[in-house]
């Protein structure tokens, strides 16, 4: 399996598509940052207009911790597409290639080049996100400095402590890998029917966006499927952002409000992954390899 | 700090032209006016707690400075803080300072469980932010218990003053700070958030009262400060 | 000689369609074997099936006397491949492609090892070089190469000369040639063209429709003296049992329509016709039709159906 693995991350990163996501990723994160860097008091100013007629709102809100919490709510959205590149590709790219029935025909068995094949895919995403990390909290750190997280929510305002503040970017990285992979596992699984990268590619994309847009609308009929939709659950990172008050309405320290939401996600996430992942693999070991 | 600046001028202005009608009233309130006098300047470490139903923030650490007449600072030990506007100017300068206003006695009321006088100051001029100014002294110790200010631009703000220590100058150990909180609300295309709030959590939300509190801990008190911290 | 492949009743079926119905064959030890028939006579679905990437709706294949599907990794190990076009890692070199595939292959080979196969085919100079700069032939190479990179001991090629040039053509076939002769390795080779694969083959194997044909060796298959008669009688199925009994058994092959069809030379055609009337059997026809090369190319030309045999 371990030969399996190498060899599939060997492929993915001599691939030049692989490069275009973590340069897309990297033009994206810095247009955020250069744009913020220029113009960041007239986009707090923006967002904050309402907030600001009656407060007066001091300290350093542009830091590096506010800067990591733009790009991840932007990011997060489009990031899927990158993934979809490489994890639709899997399978439908090399049977495209024609190299699926020359894999198929050495002596290994079918569940470990799969299981391979995903879990390659599963690393390229992590990647993508230990590179998001780097970017666009490290360098957002190093150049905007640190304090407290100042967070607009549609309904309230949250301010968390400056030395409060990092475990839960660990947290929500790790939850963002878990909404990634859920992603990648669906690419994965799209690839299983086609012999051509672009088909599963594109389904994988517009499966997102239908799903998003369900999961965005505010209509009776959609709340009902909402629940059940992963691209409903992708954006539960954001719950690591939110802290529970005590009586006196003073923040408890390392906190979770809804720690329940996020237990919840996770495991509609990780059904997800199982699903398409445990789907793709138990096909595949059935696969006549027509191409 | 403009709105600060703004109270000030129009307080001083007021002192000048005081209502003789309003003798006693105003003997008292210069009686307060002359202890805080004492005062020239101060540095206070506090402790700021925001209390707002829409607001959810940590306590943070303060720093203020005040220097006579008029100059004001409340600086953060780090951090980000949200302070309604206009209430960054509590300090004892604004907050006695009678001028150009006409001064009404209103009888007394219970503050806890001290017995205060309390004193109504309209403004003169129309052109001024402060519609009505209400003031609860503690005739016994002269000490402001608590302060009233109705704002055109800024809603209503209500202060309470607890002295400890520093009593003798008429400076408090904490100060509350409440005022009418306007409803918050952002579009959700714009937090980029799915899921609605629970009506529960709505009204939890809603029309409550938002609180400022800041506890003072050391003062120094007439140490010196140099003009420019407050720049 | 022992058996190194052998196929029973072998059996594809695509929801209504059989790709390969009741297939029966067996290779053995040193053969070139051709696999003949047309496009879509059902040769790269047996192939693949013999690789395990089809999985057979019937039917047993045993490899080296193995079940198939039950040791399919030791068997796949023996084995190299190349199907139909030979597609590699375009963006990898050639040298990168060939030692990836032999450590799926279960082998570690040396730089000098993979350098000395590139060097067979012809290809040490471009080793360095991505796979998309290279010609068909080059890849057509490159795909030989790492079939052959793990030292199998039987080596499947289907269709290898799809695409190329005459030069091209004659270097695989002398490949195929130097396998068998110098390296002892047993050869099953596919292709649509006939001569091709009479050049090379030992023994033949000609499908249509995923039926078996005919199977023999090229000298049994192609004598031109060899002339198939197309027979009807007035009692067909006593004809069949009587020639059946007779020196004409091992000639006979009946057809599904109830035709007879037996391979015989010209002048023995008398001969049988005398047998059948002496049976008390009227002949109704009795037709020489074309010979076994005439019926390829008919086949694969696709001019005439000539039915099929059952074996």
């Amino acid at each position: 399996m371990w030969v399996h693995l190498r060899i599939e991350l060997y492929k993915i990163f001599r691939k030049p598509r692989t490069y275009l996501a973590f340069a897309a990723i990297t033009a994206l994160i810095a247009v955020i940052q250069i744009g913020l860097f220029v113009d960041g008091k007239e986009y707090t100013e923006f967002v904050m207009a309402d907030f600001a007629n009656s407060f007066a709102v001091d300290g350093k809100i542009l830091n590096g911790y506010f800067i990591c919490y733009v790009i991840l709510q932007l990011l997060l959205i489009h990031v899927p597409l990158l993934i979809a590149l490489i994890a639709a590709d899997m399978i439908s790219g090399e049977a495209n290639m024609g190299t699926l029935r020359l894999l198929l025909t050495k002596p290994q068995s079918r569940t470990a080049i799969v299981t391979a094949k995903f879990l390659a895919s599963v690393i390229y995403t992590l990647m993508l996100l230990i590179w998001i990390a780097i970017l666009g909290l490290f360098v957002s750190m190093l150049v905007f400095g640190t304090d407290d997280l100042f967070i607009m929510k549609s309904s309230y305002v949250v301010i968390v402590k400056e030395s409060d503040v990092f475990w839960r970017y660990a947290g929500a990285f790790c939850f963002a890998a878990l909404a990634m992979v859920t992603v990648a596992s669906l690419g994965f699984f799209l690839s299983f029917f086609a012999e051509n990268s672009i088909g599963p590619i594109v389904a994988t994309m517009s499966v997102i966006i239908v799903c998003t847009i369900l999961s965005t609308m505010n209509i009776p009929i959609f709340n009902i499927i909402k629940p059940y939709l992963f691209t409903t659950h992708m954006i539960t990172w954001k719950e690591f952002f939110d802290f529970k008050v005590n009586d006196a309405n003073e923040a408890i320290v390392g906190s979770i409000q809804y720690p329940e939401k996020i237990i919840h996600s996770s495991i509609v996430l990780l059904v997800h992954i199982i699903g398409f992942a445990g789907g793709a693999i138990l096909l595949f070991r059935k696969k006549d390899i027509l191409s | 700090m403009k709105l600060f600046r703004l109270f000030i001028v129009v307080f001083l202005f007021a002192f000048i032209n005081i209502n003789v009608s309003a003798q006693e009233v105003n003997t008292l309130v210069m009686k307060v006016k002359n202890k805080l006098d004492q005062v020239n300047d101060y540095t206070a470490e506090g402790k700021m707690k925001t209390d707002i139903a829409f607001i959810k923030a940590p306590i943070g650490g303060v720093k203020v400075f005040y220097k006579k007449p008029n100059k004001f600072k409340l600086q953060r030990n780090g951090g980000i803080s949200v302070l309604p506007k206009g209430g960054v100017s509590i300090n004892i300068g604004n907050m006695i300072v009678t001028t150009g206003f006409t001064a009404i006695d209103a009888g007394f009321a219970d503050i806890g469980k001290v017995k205060t006088r309390i004193i109504k100051l309209l403004p003169n001029g129309d052109n001024n932010d402060i519609i009505l100014s209400t003031l609860y002294i503690d005739e016994a110790n002269l000490l402001i218990m608590k302060s009233i200010t109705s704002t055109r631009e800024n809603g209503t703000y209500e202060m309470e003053m607890r002295y400890g220590k520093f009593a003798e100058y008429g400076l408090p150990d904490k100060v509350l700070f409440s005022f009418n909180a306007k409803d918050y609300k952002l579009p959700k295309g714009i937090t980029l958030e799915f899921e609605d709030v629970d009506q529960a959590t709505k009204d939890k939300l809603k029309g409550k009262k938002g609180r400022v509190e800041i506890s003072y801990s050391a003062y120094e008190i007439n140490k010196g400060i140099a003009d420019s911290v407050f720049k | 000689m022992s058996s190194i492949v052998q196929v029973n009743h072998l059996t594809k079926q695509f929801n209504q369609f059989t790709a390969v119905n009741n297939l029966s064959f067996s290779v053995e030890k040193g053969d070139v074997y051709g696999f003949l028939g047309q496009n879509g006579a059902g040769k790269s679905t047996t192939i693949r099936m013999m690789l395990t990437l089809i999985t057979p709706t019937d039917g047993q294949i045993e490899i080296f006397g193995y079940d198939l599907y039950k040791h399919r990794r030791e068997i796949l190990q023996q084995i190299g491949a190349v199907i139909e076009k030979p597609d590699v890692y375009k963006y990898l070199s050639a040298y990168e492609n060939l030692l990836l595939f032999a450590r799926l292959s279960g082998v570690k080979p040396t730089r000098q090892i993979i350098m000395d196969q590139l060097e067979m085919v012809g290809l040490a100079d471009r080793a360095k070089d991505t796979v998309k700069t290279f010609s068909q032939g080059m890849k057509q190479r490159l795909g030989i190469a790492i079939a052959l990179v793990h030292n199998p001991s039987l080596i499947m090629l289907d269709e290898p000369t799809n695409g190329l040039d005459p030069q091209g053509i004659a270097d695989i076939r002398n490949l195929i040639l130097q396998l068998s002769r110098d390296h002892k390795k047993t050869v099953i080779v596919s292709s649509h063209l006939l001569n091709e694969i009479e050049q090379i083959a030992t023994r033949i194997l000609i499908i249509d429709k995923g039926h078996k044909l005919v199977e023999g060796t090229a000298e049994e298959l192609f004598d031109s003296s060899q002339t198939i008669v197309q027979l009807n009688t007035t009692n067909n199925q006593m004809a069949v049992e009587k020639l059946a009994n007779s020196n004409w058994k091992n000639n006979l092959k009946p057809m599904r329509d109830g035709h007879i069809l037996i391979q015989l030379d010209q002048e023995s055609i008398p001969v049988l016709n005398q047998f059948l009337v002496d049976q008390q059997i009227g002949v109704l026809l009795l037709q020489p039709r074309h010979s076994l090369e005439d019926y390829f190319l008919q086949i694969t030309a696709g001019k005439q159906h000539v039915g099929t045999f059952t074996n």
